[in-house]
């Protein structure tokens, strides 16, 4: 039921874990409905330097956010807001259409993460 | 690489034997129970042979073995069938919040058309109290329905307290017995049950064929309306190498019942304690006293169950889960959520359902793999806490 990627990613997921440097952090999702990502991103001059992720749910849900963090890793800010669920789920080769729901926040954790990183900003 | 199933819940592989005599009823002896000649003559006798077996396994009478194409059309049938039929008496059916989507949808159907319906709750084990069907039994109640052991937590009822409750208010007891046939010792005079379901494919028979046991003077009609078959009860032309697969594996599984059952109960006790033991934060589910042979179903806190089955998968190893990922809904498995398991937990879920042709290499590989794998998702979960449990 899943594409090849998915399991890729599923299986080998890239950049699990924490930034001890990180400035921006974002959390979707909740334990009832059983899919939670958290995502923390370091940013530098715009950039996204590095980014690690560690996500509680499914196949899918841990495959968007490995696939969410490489995409983005070393991009502008411009270009990491312009990633969507739905550009994560395409890079995957789809997604069953019920995981497109639940499990396919990624991107939205992501922009969490950027909101959480500017409001740090203006703070400063 | 080597597969371990254990998903014998979820359906078992046919016993060769049943294989074997179920061939020539594709091939040469494909005649039609209902015909005169030689080949429709050769169907009825194999028809009855297999009838023979079922009953014996459950010590019924054969007139009182009705097949069906499955536990599901056998819960259909009890329920509907009953309610329809017994409308003059009361329109009150009672089941239980852990039955098999076969059994509480029916009810469910039966509500919406206008009876009325009690779902009683289970305790923290998964077992309906005697006391709590004693409390919720009216004058009014025709038909109680309540399974003999459950499909996801293993947990065997008291099913001869609950029967003899219903008798005393003059209802009638059903029970989906899917899981239990051919794996624990019934007797349907003993335990005074008035009706049961059988399901072929879970005790090493061919899947479509199952069979309703009504006991004699039980007031059940049917569902499906058409020719005589099955003493009019069921109409549609038997399912002949089905129904033979069937009565042969349950003659099988009779022959073997004790010896598997220790030898599953074992098994079970070993893979279950070693998880117990290897891996923190989980909690068992179900009964372990009154418990089917051979299934372990236990919630591993802070991970999610579709995830743990696809790793798993990934060494060949076939199980199931009751969260919500793989029910194919967003809710995790009523069955988790009616023993008061919090929906966090639950997502944890994983079924291990042993059979015989288990061996215990197969259990010790899977102890050897799964708390590595538990401890990887636990690593790249954000619910296990800084540093990570396990
Ligand atoms: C308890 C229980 N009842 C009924 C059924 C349905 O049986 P069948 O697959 O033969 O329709 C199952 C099997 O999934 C079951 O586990």
């Amino acid at each position: 039921m899943y594409s090849q990627k998915v399991m890729e990613h599923f299986m080998n997921p890239r950049n699990v874990g924490s930034l001890d440097e990180a400035n921006g952090v974002g959390e979707v999702g909740n334990a009832v409905c059983g899919d939670i990502m958290h995502i923390e991103i370091e940013v530098e001059d715009n950039i996204i330097q590095d980014i690690k992720f560690k996500t509680f749910g499914c196949a899918a849900a841990i495959a968007t956010s490995s696939m969410v963090t490489e995409m983005v890793k070393g991009k502008t800010l411009e270009e990491a807001e312009r990633i969507t669920n739905r550009t994560v789920a395409e890079a995957l080769d789809g997604l069953p259409p019920i995981k497109m729901h639940c499990s396919n926040l990624a991107a939205d954790a992501l922009h969490e993460a950027i909101k959480d990183y500017m409001a740090r900003q203006e703070k400063s | 690489m080597r597969e371990i199933y254990m998903d014998h819940s979820a359906t078992t592989p046919v016993d060769r034997e049943a294989f074997e005599a179920m061939i020539p009823y594709y091939t040469n002896e494909y005649g039609n129970p209902s015909s005169v000649h030689a080949k429709g003559r050769a169907a009825r006798k194999a028809l009855e042979k297999a009838r023979d077996q079922v009953a014996a396994l459950i010590n019924a009478d054969s007139r009182e073995i009705f097949f069906t194409s499955g536990g599901t059309e056998a819960d259909n049938q009890a329920i509907i069938s009953y309610m329809l039929s017994n409308a003059a008496r009361g329109n009150h059916l009672i089941t239980s919040a852990i039955e098999h989507h076969a059994v509480l949808e029916t009810c469910e159907y039966l509500r919406k058309n206008g009876f009325e319906l009690t779902v009683l709750p289970v305790n923290s084990l998964g077992i309906v109290e005697p006391e709590v069907l004693r409390k919720a039994i009216r004058p009014e109640t025709a038909l109680v329905t309540i399974m003999h052991a459950n499909n996801e937590i293993g947990t065997v009822q008291p099913i001869e307290e609950l029967a003899a409750i219903t008798h005393e208010f003059g209802a009638v007891f059903h029970t989906d017995a899917v899981q239990t046939a051919g794996k624990l010792p019934i007797d349907v005079k003993r335990m005074g049950i008035d009706m049961l379901s059988i399901s072929s494919h879970k005790l090493h028979g061919p899947k479509g064929a199952g069979c309703l046991y009504l006991k004699k003077g039980t007031k059940a009609g049917n569902i499906l309306y058409g020719g005589p078959q099955e003493s009019k009860k069921r109409a549609g032309t038997e399912n002949i190498p089905g129904i033979v697969g069937f009565g042969q594996a349950a003659e099988l599984a009779a022959g073997r019942m004790t010896e598997t059952s220790e030898y599953l109960n074992r098994l079970a006790t070993k893979l279950r304690e070693g998880i117990m033991a290897d891996i923190p934060h989980t909690i068992p589910t179900g009964s372990l006293d009154n418990r089917v042979p051979g299934s372990v179903s236990v919630c591993f806190e802070f991970v999610e169950g579709e995830s743990i089955l696809l790793m798993l998968d990934s060494y060949g190893v076939m199980a199931s889960s009751g969260s919500a990922c793989t029910s194919g809904s967003l809710e995790p498995s009523h069955v988790l959520l009616a023993i008061g398991l919090p929906h966090e937990t639950a997502h944890g879920s994983l079924r291990l359902t042993l059979g015989k042709d288990n061996t215990e290499e197969d259990v010790d590989f899977v102890l050897e793999i799964l708390p590595k794998i538990i401890g990887n998702l636990r690593k790249m979960s954000p619910l296990s806490g800084k540093g990570g449990s396990n």
